[in-house]
């Protein structure tokens, strides 16, 4: 079954930890991961609570495949009510520690409650821990990191945190695990600093078997092994040059969002792409890129790890920062690079690194300076707001001085950790927030790629690339090349999707497989791992089954068809360069078609027949 | 006939009778391109009725790594790769295959 059967119910409130068994019945329905975690808080909490009150939950959840010999067989997920979208929130990471929940006899950690005092959980081997967490609290992700290992003399104790910006309530923490893998996304990080939880460390020895068909379960693993390697996506391009290998494409195609996605392309692309991160520098030959990496039972391999130019002005006298740690990610190099215009990809590093340090989404924090640096320009926002400094499109200076300030909370940087949405409101000029339903947008502009402003504005958890990825057809061919700059079939193109990433996300692989196998490669290592009848169909039916429960938590929680919408900017201002030139995204021809496949009313409500053909 | 134009922007060519285009080759493939700088370019001088494939060809760039190809930023399809598409000014850019997220 590749399950343990066993939950870790944590009650922060009365500081208590009880185990339950799994609810297999929804699991046959609902995969894992995502979609498990997302039916139990649907189930459990009232979606229109406040996020940061103790009747929100927080639930760390794994897959069926997590921890298993499967290709990527790494990931985890955080999912909770997020408080910068009032959506529901789903953040996948992948690194060791999903790995580690597993084998230490868990499938899923739900988090209740508030703990009156900081703690941290410490779970070694189904021995959970709730421990008082004054040494940690008040310190960064790496520095709680070293203390814990410290503290219990094991280096492959992995731990799972949230740094300083949570703690100050920056509305886009993440949960950093494994130093510089974070779930990243919608400020789930936030969540567990306002349950008084600063960390989870993981211990675990206990195998993951319970595999329900393991002769078919080898062979299907294997064979989709050999697939990634074979194919030229999996099996070359992302080691090399990992996600960053788009930095170059998606401007040459003109869908790179530039300076608060004022522009679609960015003069200064290349200098911050992964091809110049393979470039040695001036001042000791080394290029930024040191190697790639790989996340637990990766093929693949496309994390990056890099170093700082140890002359750069970040770093001079800081030896701290000066060795290996997370690199560039083609989003977070957009974010803090081409949408603020800082082409120093030393600075990027840099702010990329306090990212991880500290705990937040360097997309939303990119996103939220970008607005802010447009906002000075106009005035709206002065040295006297950002406490002199000078926020000024294209200043790496202004970019890694926010960076330091967000991660702290201090001054100008509480406002920054408001995300785009509240500090555009706050200081006037709300026209100027690039986000969706309060979430920042990621790295594709929408008027260069039309389908990506229907998956954008009808993502569940807001502006987001990872609910369905359809650059993947539309700038990269996969599975079939479709034209970006047409808005024809892009509805069903999105929900088709939507519904095939939701499985993936709840499987406990890595959704990168995708520009290598189908759900035909996916299905059978699924299916011979555990129960349920798992086939490419029966994953897109429970994959769409969870796109509407997400969907009906959203609207329980307020949220309308009115938010299922983009900035007036990508809607009315047609890009000025680049094959899209004199192009918005057009939205509105998309849309109501969208909400016709999905089986919902012209109002996007799932309509009865809908909700009862899915048994949501 | 595919030409690298040299930096005095000298042709062979007879007036009127060549295109010139900026060719750029990324990722793995950047090697492939003779003295460029950090933007993966290079001007290149090609007789009218030019393919994409001559291009590729000449740069010796292995048709089955030429997976993205972009005329200006827009996809050319394998099947349009040999018609005659390259005009003055054009920029043609190439990838092996990439991904990403
Ligand atoms: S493809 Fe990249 S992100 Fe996905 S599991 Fe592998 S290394 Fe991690």
């Amino acid at each position: 079954m590749a399950w343990t059967r066993n939950v870790l119910r944590v009650n922060l409130t009365q500081g208590s930890c009880s185990t339950e068994p799994l609810n297999m019945e929804w699991a046959e329905k609902y995969l894992g991961q995502r979609g498990l975690a997302s039916k139990y808080l649907a189930e459990e909490i009232d979606p229109a609570c406040d996020a940061l009150s103790p009747d929100n939950k927080l639930i760390m959840a794994t897959g069926p495949l997590t921890g298993t010999m499967a290709a990527t067989g790494g990931r985890y997920s955080v999912i909770t009510k997020s408080p910068l979208t009032g959506a529901i929130a789903c953040s996948n990471s992948g690194g060791f520690i999903g790995n580690e929940i597993k084998n230490a006899g868990f499938d899923m950690i739900i988090f209740e409650g508030k703990s009156p005092k900081p703690v941290y959980l410490l779970l070694e081997n189904e021995v959970a821990t709730l421990c008082p967490a004054d040494e940690v609290w008040g310190k960064s992700v790496w520095e709680t990191d070293e203390i814990l290992h410290t503290k219990y003399q094991d280096p492959l104790l992995r731990i799972a945190g949230v740094g300083r910006a949570a703690e100050q309530g920056c509305l886009y923490a993440s949960v950093v695990n494994d130093l510089h893998r974070a779930a990243g996304r919608s400020g789930v990080g936030t969540v567990m600093a306002s349950k008084n939880l600063k960390a989870v460390a993981v211990r675990g020895t206990k195998g993951v078997g319970n595999i329900r068909d393991p002769k078919a379960f080898f062979k299907a693993t294997n064979e989709g092994k050999r697939a990634l390697a074979e194919n030229a996506m999996t099996g070359e391009g992302l080691g090399a040059l990992g996600t960053q290998a788009l930095m170059n494409v998606i401007n040459e195609v003109g869908a790179m969002p530039t300076r608060n996605m004022r522009e679609v392309q960015f003069e200064g692309a290349s200098k911050i792409s992964g091809e110049a991160m393979l470039e040695p520098r001036e001042s000791d030959g080394k290029a930024n890129l040191t190697t790639n990496a790989a996340c637990f039972g990766c093929t693949i391999a496309c994390g990056r790890i890099s170093t700082i130019d140890p002359q750069h002005y970040t770093i001079v006298n800081r030896p701290e920062y000066m060795g290996n740690s997370g690199g560039l990610e083609y989003e977070a190099a957009w974010a803090l690079g081409s949408d603020t215009g800082v082409d120093d990809l030393d600075a990027l590093t840099y702010a990329n690194f306090l990212c991880n340090e500290d705990g937040y989404d360097p997309i939303s924090f990119g996103a939220t300076v970008a607005a802010a640096m447009e906002m000075f320009e106009l005035g709206a926002i002065t040295t006297k707001d950002t406490g002199g400094l000078e926020l000024k499109f294209g200043s790496a200076e202004a970019l890694t001085k926010s960076a330091e300030l967000v991660s702290t909370g201090e001054g100008f940087g509480k406002d920054l950790g408001l995300g785009s949405k509240r500090l555009c409101e706050k200081y006037g000029h709300p026209e100027l927030s690039m986000t969706v339903k309060g979430q920042e947008f990621p790295a594709y502009d929408p008027r260069g790629v039309q389908g990506m402003g229907l998956a954008y504005a009808t993502s569940n958890r807001g502006a987001c690339h990872l609910r369905g990825y359809t650059v993947s057809s539309e700038l990269l061919g996969v599975p079939v090349k479709t034209d970006p700059l047409s808005t024809e079939g892009k509805p069903d193109l999105v929900k088709a999707f939507q519904d095939a990433t939701a499985a993936v996300d709840s499987s406990g692989l890595c959704v990168f497989t995708t520009f290598g196998w189908t759900l035909e490669d996916i299905a059978p290592q699924v299916d011979a791992a555990c129960e349920g009848n798992w086939t490419a169909e029966s994953m897109v039916e429970a994959g769409e089954r969870i796109w509407n429960l997400e969907r009906k938590f959203n609207l329980d929680a307020g949220l309308t068809a009115a938010d299922d919408t983009l900035p007036e900017r990508l809607l009315k201002d047609a890009a000025k360069t680049g094959p899209a030139k004199g192009k918005v995204n057009e939205l509105g021809k998309m849309l109501p078609q969208y909400y016709e496949v999905r089986g919902w009313t012209p109002e996007g409500v799932p309509t009865d027949a809908t909700l009862e053909r899915l048994s949501v | 006939m595919v030409r690298e134009l040299q930096t005095s922007g000298a042709s062979n060519a007879q007036d009127g009778a060549s295109v010139k285009i900026t060719f750029k080759l990324y990722a793995s493939l950047t090697p492939l391109l003779p003295g460029t700088g950090t933007d993966h370019a290079t001007g290149v001088e090609v007789d009218p009725g030019t393919s994409v494939l001559d291009v590729i060809d000449q740069f010796k760039v292995p048709r089955e790594s030429a997976h993205l190809v972009l005329l200006n930023g827009v996809f050319i399809a394998p099947e349009e790769r040999h018609k005659p598409l390259l005009q003055d000014g054009d920029t043609l850019a190439i990838w092996p295959p990439v991904a990403g997220g």
